[in-house]
């Protein structure tokens, strides 16, 4: 087995595949190696799915409005995989005058951006949402927003990258990483070596532990987070969802099924935290949080919950970043639960940075490693 | 138990066979070829095939079609199907509606 190339990735998720998958069309040779057992193992696979561009930090906005304006929609047939990817917009959904407030003000800050999404009221959103409730009394809505299958999209850019060549080895934890006269070189498993010229660290909150090795450190935390799954329902609508406070978001999917992701708010508290496993009131209370919202899917019958964690950045905006301290490294980690939507713009940013040395979005010293400061 | 897993080495094409369009998913309706396709498109795993082709996550949860899954991937790779890890199985243990799951502490303990 050859272990070198010209540039390794650390992290099999959809940042990773994305990236490997977009370098490899730019003709550079790929290895990506992931620790677990499984490509897309981590959030890749524990998140509701949304492909949107409001309710976002404005710092994103910039790169998700150019994935969903550029690769989202011919996405399926570049990857030869259905990722199901459905355009009918985002609401964000509002039952207090409070949760108006913080509606209100991300819609302002989106707007600045050049995002169109407006302010509804309740009788609007039950125009587009007939199955909402009479609480719901207004909501932000982004016409360009949607939702695709993390999954597929997932396995879909493996797939691909593989068949250009890319070589994935999955169960291939990296310990530390190593640097040859001041570069970038050597990345150590527990099993094996592997050389490149460059190298990326895609690997979630783990990606901390990795780069620790090189003296580079990213202030994140690990954050649970739990999907649940309906038996497929006849069809009853096409949008994304969220809300205000986050309580649940989610979707239906094209085969059916509600998929929706949420939190107990208990989770930081949990006495066995750093396990992923689903705790017994999750599911529970994620279902009392869809009923309010939708009353008619009382009845839907929920067949699998999971539980996985993100990766959460101090300031909730992810690192993809060039390390200047050590030439060739490259990180893209700390997407804060909101890394699928973004991440073909990312992939192709992430791809650039490390041929061309540019991006294709103007604002990306925003995502700098080093833009992290104390308070005082 | 995390297991080196080279997902480029050669397991030979996929040859089209005469039973392919047999349902092994009765649940999500997927037939053997589309799994043993699967398989040649890299999802090496049975985990993986699960979030590619949802074959073994409906209604029963892979109750019915697991083992028989695990034998066309298994032949597929070459390798005995105890090689193969199972995928995770998941709560609730039964489809339970939401009015019940979300009810844990009331009338329907």
């Amino acid at each position: 087995m050859k272990h070198t190339a010209e540039a390794v990735i650390i992290g099999g998720g959809i940042i990773g595949c994305a990236s490997a998958y977009y370098l490899a069309k730019k003709g550079c040779s790929v290895i990506v190696l992931e620790g677990s057992d499984y490509i897309g193992n981590g959030g890749s696979s524990r998140n509701g799915g949304g492909v949107r561009q409001s309710g976002r930090d404005p710092r994103e906005i910039p790169m998700v409005m150019w994935g969903i304006q550029n690769v989202w929609p011919t996405l399926s047939e570049e990857l030869g995989v259905d990722v199901e990817y459905t355009q009918k917009g985002n609401l964000r959904l509002g039952k207090t005058p409070a949760h108006l407030k913080i509606l209100e003000g991300l819609t302002e800050r989106a707007k600045a951006c050049g995002l169109g999404v407006e302010m509804i009221d309740g009788d609007e959103v039950r125009k587009i949402n007939p199955y909402l409730s009479e609480e719901v009394i207004g909501a932000s809505f982004c016409p360009t927003d949607g939702h695709a299958n993390p999954l597929t999209a997932t396995l879909g850019y493996y797939k691909r990258a593989r068949e250009l060549g890319v070589r994935f080895i999955t169960g291939e934890k990296v310990l530390k990483l190593l640097t040859v006269k001041g570069k970038i070189r050597k990345v150590v498993t527990e099993n094996n070596t592997y050389e490149g010229e460059k190298v990326l660290v895609a690997a979630g909150y783990e990606s901390r532990k990795i780069t620790e090795s090189v003296g580079i450190d990213i202030p994140m935390q690990k954050v649970k987070l739990t999907c649940l799954v309906t038996e497929a329902q006849p069809f009853m609508f096409e949008q994304m969802l969220g809300t205000a406070e986050a309580d649940f978001y989610g979707h239906q999917s094209s085969h059916g099924s509600f998929v929706f992701g949420g939190s107990t708010g208990l989770e930081p508290c949990e006495k066995d935290n750093g396990h992923g496993i689903s705790q017994s009131g999750s599911a529970s209370c994620i279902c009392r949080g869809i009923m309010k919202y939708f009353p008619a899917l009382k009845d839907a019958k929920i067949v699998r919950e999971w539980s996985g964690f993100i990766d959460e950045c101090a300031d909730k905006v992810p690192v993809i970043s060039p390390v200047e301290e050590v030439p060739g490294l490259y990180l893209a980690c700390g997407f804060t639960g909101h890394g699928f939507g973004i991440a073909p713009g990312a992939g192709v940013n992430i791809a650039e940075m490390m041929t061309e040395g540019n991006f294709t979005v103007d604002n990306m010293k925003d995502f700098r490693y080093d833009r992290f400061k104390a308070k005082i | 138990m995390n297991r080196v897993n080279d997902r480029s080495r050669d397991i030979g094409p996929f040859v089209p066979a005469g039973d392919d369009d047999m349902v092994i998913c009765r649940c999500e309706e997927i037939t053997k070829g589309e799994i043993r396709k699967a398989v040649h498109e890299g999802m090496y795993t049975i985990t993986e095939l699960r979030r590619y082709l949802r074959c073994g996550m409906g209604l029963c949860q892979g109750q019915t079609c697991s083992r028989l899954v695990k034998g066309i991937v298994a032949k597929e790779l070459k390798v005995s199907p105890a090689q193969l890890e199972p995928a995770a199985a998941r709560a609730p243990m039964r489809p339970t509606e939401m009015r019940i799951l979300g009810h844990e502490e009331g009338v329907c303990r």
